[in-house]
């Protein structure tokens, strides 16, 4: 179904293209030996390069090239063997070089494409412009003095992919399915973290709006959004602004907003005026970037299976549901867990238990899946119980819980509280003869046409037996009996 | 092509410099001077030669992924006008 904002004048359309901002998993900087971990002691990790100290010169970091490839291969985009580091110009207290390393007319990493899961199990391709290598700037506090901005220089020259999509994008759901799915792709080749609350992944949206059929119209810029959360508030609040604009016979200008997510509004960085003009040229400190097929190929051939490819498998292999695949491949630790649990066993059953009680018990206590409430070994366990009849799908809930409650395996359960499922036809006849006897007036409503009845009938011998009646025994006794 | 005044106070401006009205014209014509000068290079038929930024002819050095450098806060922050637990200090600079 379509996004539509509806204005006093019609229908208007959303367009929305992004501009992902991904902090490259290295151990030192794009351009310098200075370390990137997060939270050291400010402008400690910090090189007299990163500095911009007169004479200093820029050395790239290969791993970081290796990961910008890995990355365009990931995006199934084109690698540009030849590519050129530019000098971008501005002004800015955390930047001390007076410009930022980037690329401008020759990327990295050029077209490629993301495919988007959307919450109702549909998929979505939307285009990737370009992925580009730049430099991260330093980082400034402004809430520590009146007067003052703190300048941290450790975040500066930080590798950073930066990776634009085309503004294929129609609703604040897909924006938020892209970086979703972005984020899942950079985590899976090891590239970026996706950790937008440490900043290590930031996004920048371009959102205009415009009648169907109508060409694109003036885009604005969102800055600021650092969660998925915020992102979606940012486009929306701004495609309204924009839509109430237009209405009011008023203009949208191209110019740079700030996502405010105590108030829930965007508004307009009067200080980037003139922002736009970056006077970009060719860094003459650095000759350009020349990377040989065979590098790209050794990079792709050691490529890990992606989410796509892995969603594919779970639903060619396991007969999962677009939707079930496209959950549990989102994190890769999700999906091997998964995988460990249904080894050998129903799949459908496997990623009922992980995707259900599992799921929920793991929200509850706040545990993740490197620490799981149930090891994998021990849900698998609990799954076979209920394959060889041992427990039914019922108690199989009860001993989950306890599990969960106790560490121990599921077998002991089954056990120490005797939950072990009765499949005596014996011991099951006498408990149906007993609710039939004591419920004559029942049978003769059942038997003069009340169907329905079946279920009670159900309901009391398994509660006579504890729960604990083969349930497929019980119902085929009674059809018998009733009969 | 040329410059004229107003173009001149915009790079002014972008750069930071501060630059006097009555500077402009003159800056303009000297400006303009270097461009005509480059401009020469025009005459050059360059149809089908890929265009180069740089005359050096070896590869771009790299260096392996490793913290060889930084620790240094003390040299990072000896020609800061002002500084406080270990930051720079520079006037408010936020919306």
């Amino acid at each position: 179904m379509a996004y539509v904002i509806q204005g006093e004048t019609g229908d208007w359309e959303l367009v929305i293209g992004l501009e992902v901002h991904a902090q490259v998993i290295s151990k030192s900087k794009l351009f310098s030996g200075a370390s990137t971990l997060f939270g050291g002691e400010p402008n400690t990790q910090v090189s007299l390069v990163d500095a911009a100290m007169p004479g200093m010169l820029p050395v790239i970091n290969e791993y970081c090239i290796e990961q910008a490839v890995r990355t365009g291969l990931g995006l199934k985009a084109k690698i540009n063997l030849t590519s050129v580091f530019a000098r971008k110009n501005y002004f800015y207290a955390d930047l001390p070089q007076g410009y930022q390393i980037s690329q401008y007319e020759y990327p990295i990493v050029g077209e490629g494409e993301v495919i988007l899961d959307m919450p109702d199990g549909s998929t979505r391709k939307v285009g990737i412009e370009r992925l580009h290598l730049e430099q991260d700037a330093g980082k400034s506090l402004h809430d520590q003095h009146p007067t003052k901005s703190f300048i941290d220089l450790n975040r500066s020259g930080v590798a950073l992919m930066e990776i634009v999509s085309k503004p294929d994008m129609r609703s604040p759901e897909e924006a938020a399915a892209y970086v979703t799915k972005l984020r899942s792709i950079l985590r899976y080749l090891g590239t970026c973290d996706g950790n937008m609350a440490e900043g290590s992944m930031r996004c920048d949206a371009n959102v205009s709006v415009r009648k169907a059929g109508e060409p694109y119209r003036t885009r604005a810029e969102i800055k600021n959004v650092n969660s998925i959360r915020f992102l979606q508030q940012a486009i929306e609040y701004e495609a309204r602004r924009q839509v109430d604009l237009y209405e009011e016979g008023g203009q949208v200008v191209q110019e740079t907003r700030l996502f405010d997510s105590t108030k829930g509004e965007t508004r307009s960085m009067r200080s980037k005026e003139h922002a736009h003009d970056y006077r970009y040229f060719p860094d003459p400190d650095l000759l350009p970037l020349m990377v040989a097929q065979d590098f790209v190929d050794g990079i792709k051939a050691g490529l890990p299976e992606l989410p796509d490819e892995k969603k594919e498998r779970f639903m060619g292999d396991y007969g999962l549901s677009s939707y079930d695949a496209g959950v549990l491949v989102a994190e890769q630790a999700n999906a091997d867990f998964f995988e460990a649990v249904g080894k050998g066993r129903d799949p459908k059953l496997a990623c009922n238990w992980v995707m259900g009680d599992f799921a929920a018990a793991m929200n509850r206590l706040g545990r993740s899946i490197d620490n799981p409430p149930v090891s994998a070994a021990d849900l698998g366990g609990l799954i076979d119980l209920i394959a060889d009849n041992t427990i039914s799908g019922r108690i199989a809930k009860e001993v989950f819980e306890l599990m969960v409650e106790t560490g121990k395996a599921p077998a002991v359960i089954v056990e120490e509280k005797g939950l072990r499922q009765v499949t005596d036809t014996g011991a099951i006849e006498a408990s149906i003869d007993a609710v039939l006897a004591a419920n004559g007036d029942k049978v003769a409503e059942y038997r003069s046409g009340k169907d329905k009845l079946f279920g009670f009938f159900v309901g009391q011998v398994m509660k006579a037996t504890g729960g604990k009646a083969n349930p497929a025994l019980v119902n085929e006794i009674l059809k018998k009996k009733l009969g | 092509m040329s410059l004229d005044k107003n173009t001149v106070r915009t790079i002014a401006n972008l750069a930071r410099l501060e630059v006097r009205d009555d500077e402009l014209e003159h800056l303009a014509g000297e400006l303009s001077n270097i461009i005509h000068f480059v401009e020469q290079l025009a005459e050059v038929n360059t149809d089908g030669v890929a265009p180069m930024t740089s005359v050096v002819h070896m590869d771009l050095p790299r260096r392996v992924d490793a913290v060889t450098d930084g620790d240094c806060q003390d040299k990072i922050l000896a020609n800061a006008p002002e500084q406080q637990d270990g930051f720079f200090l520079v006037p408010k600079v936020v919306e």
